[in-house]
């Protein structure tokens, strides 16, 4: 266990995101999907997994081309984001501006019990962004990194990337809907008005 | 050069069909079966044409483009259906409405072996998925096919692969 790899994610990903009612979010499995279920209440804005890993990076652009006029948030983990790097790569072809992808970095599979991954023993996915062709990238891992990330998730001159590098503390507890379907209607209810 | 993927009218006539049910996103692996779809939906500046780097990326991605209330579809070769096993369960978990064109490798008249394994398993991986697999053999089959997948999709929230088989294509010179 490493507590001194980076901030405490209960702390830094709602600072990071601020109020999160103007953004459509995507979530990846596992504690990204509980941290932003638990910042919005398990709202009708966000969609969150508990499987189909590394697919959050691809339903999120998806979303992002297909609405243009809204700002689309990708909060994914690192195992999440790993198991599908490449998706880095077509996002950085399309640099869809209203695309922020947002990878919470604790370096572990926490759901399984906290093993390493593979950011945990050198790699760095901040890098690995840039060299997708994503034009703005950051890594956070201190207090005084936020205020300017914050402004680039919400940044019109994206794709951007933010590395958010945090300790293994736990992700929030939250009880949230598992049924994907429900929870796909009631996005697109809020979203289009329509089922 | 072969021509195999050539240019053949019911190509034209797949593309207008799914342009004219307001399918506005093609992604996929590049193909020589699909390449005049590909080429086409390069071409439209109507239409948002993304090339991936894994056909898994495309299966969640078309969820996406679904939540936004865009209508897409993904093309792949029948070895892509490999890569997208596990990303299937988004699309029966979430009921997404869901097409795929995938051309078929592995069957009628294949002369690469490393083909016929996956050829083989497409319909049943994708029918143990949940998914629905149809099958268009000869030309005059493949818009009434596609067709039958989109209404299945968008009107009754089903994931639908389409097969154009080997026969309908040809076997690829090897």
């Amino acid at each position: 266990m490493d507590n001194d790899r980076g901030l405490d994610r209960k702390y830094a990903v709602p600072e990071l995101i601020g109020n999160p009612d103007d953004l459509l979010i995507v979530c990846g499995l596992a504690g990204a999907s509980k941290d932003i279920a638990h910042l919005t209440n398990d709202g009708d804005n966000i969609f969150t997994m508990a499987g189909a890993m590394g697919g959050a990076t691809a339903m999120g652009l998806g979303l992002a081309l297909s609405r243009p006029d809204k700002q689309v948030l990708v909060v994914t983990g690192d195992g999440e984001l790993l198991m599908n790097i490449g998706t880095l790569a077509t996002v950085g072809i399309l640099k869809p501006s209203n695309l922020s992808i947002l990878c919470v970095d604790n370096g572990h599979y926490g759901e399984t019990g906290y093993q390493e991954s593979h950011t945990q023993r050198g790699v760095n996915l901040e890098l690995i962004a840039q060299g997708s062709a994503i034009p703005v990238t950051r890594t956070v891992s201190i207090e005084e990194h936020i205020d300017e990330a914050k402004t680039l998730i919400r940044d019109s001159n994206g794709p951007s990337f933010i590395l958010l590098r945090v300790s293994t503390e736990p992700p929030p507890v939250i009880k949230r809907s598992m049924d994907a379907s429900e929870r796909k209607t009631a996005f697109r209810r809020a979203l289009l008005g329509e089922p | 050069m072969s021509d195999y993927g050539g240019k053949q009218a019911w190509q034209e006539e797949l593309y207008d069909l799914l342009r004219s049910n307001q399918v506005n996103l093609f992604c996929y692996v590049p193909d020589g079966g699909h390449k005049t779809l590909i080429n086409k939906s390069i071409e439209d500046p109507d239409v948002i044409s993304v090339p991936l780097t894994t056909e898994e990326e495309g299966v969640a991605m078309c969820a996406g483009c679904h939540l936004g209330g865009t209508k897409s579809v993904l093309l792949m070769q029948s070895s892509g259906v490999g890569n997208c096993v596990n990303m299937f369960a988004l699309l029966k978990n979430g009921q997404f409405p869901f097409v795929t064109l995938i051309t078929m490798r592995g069957e009628f008249g294949e002369m690469n072996p490393w083909q016929i394994p996956m050829g083989q398993g497409v319909q049943p991986v994708v029918e143990a998925m949940g998914m629905h697999c149809l099958r268009a053999e000869i030309p005059s089959e493949v818009t009434e096919t596609v067709q039958a997948a989109l209404n299945m999709a968008y009107k009754s929230n089903q994931a639908v692969a389409v097969l154009l088989t080997q026969k309908l294509i040809g076997a690829k010179p090897f």
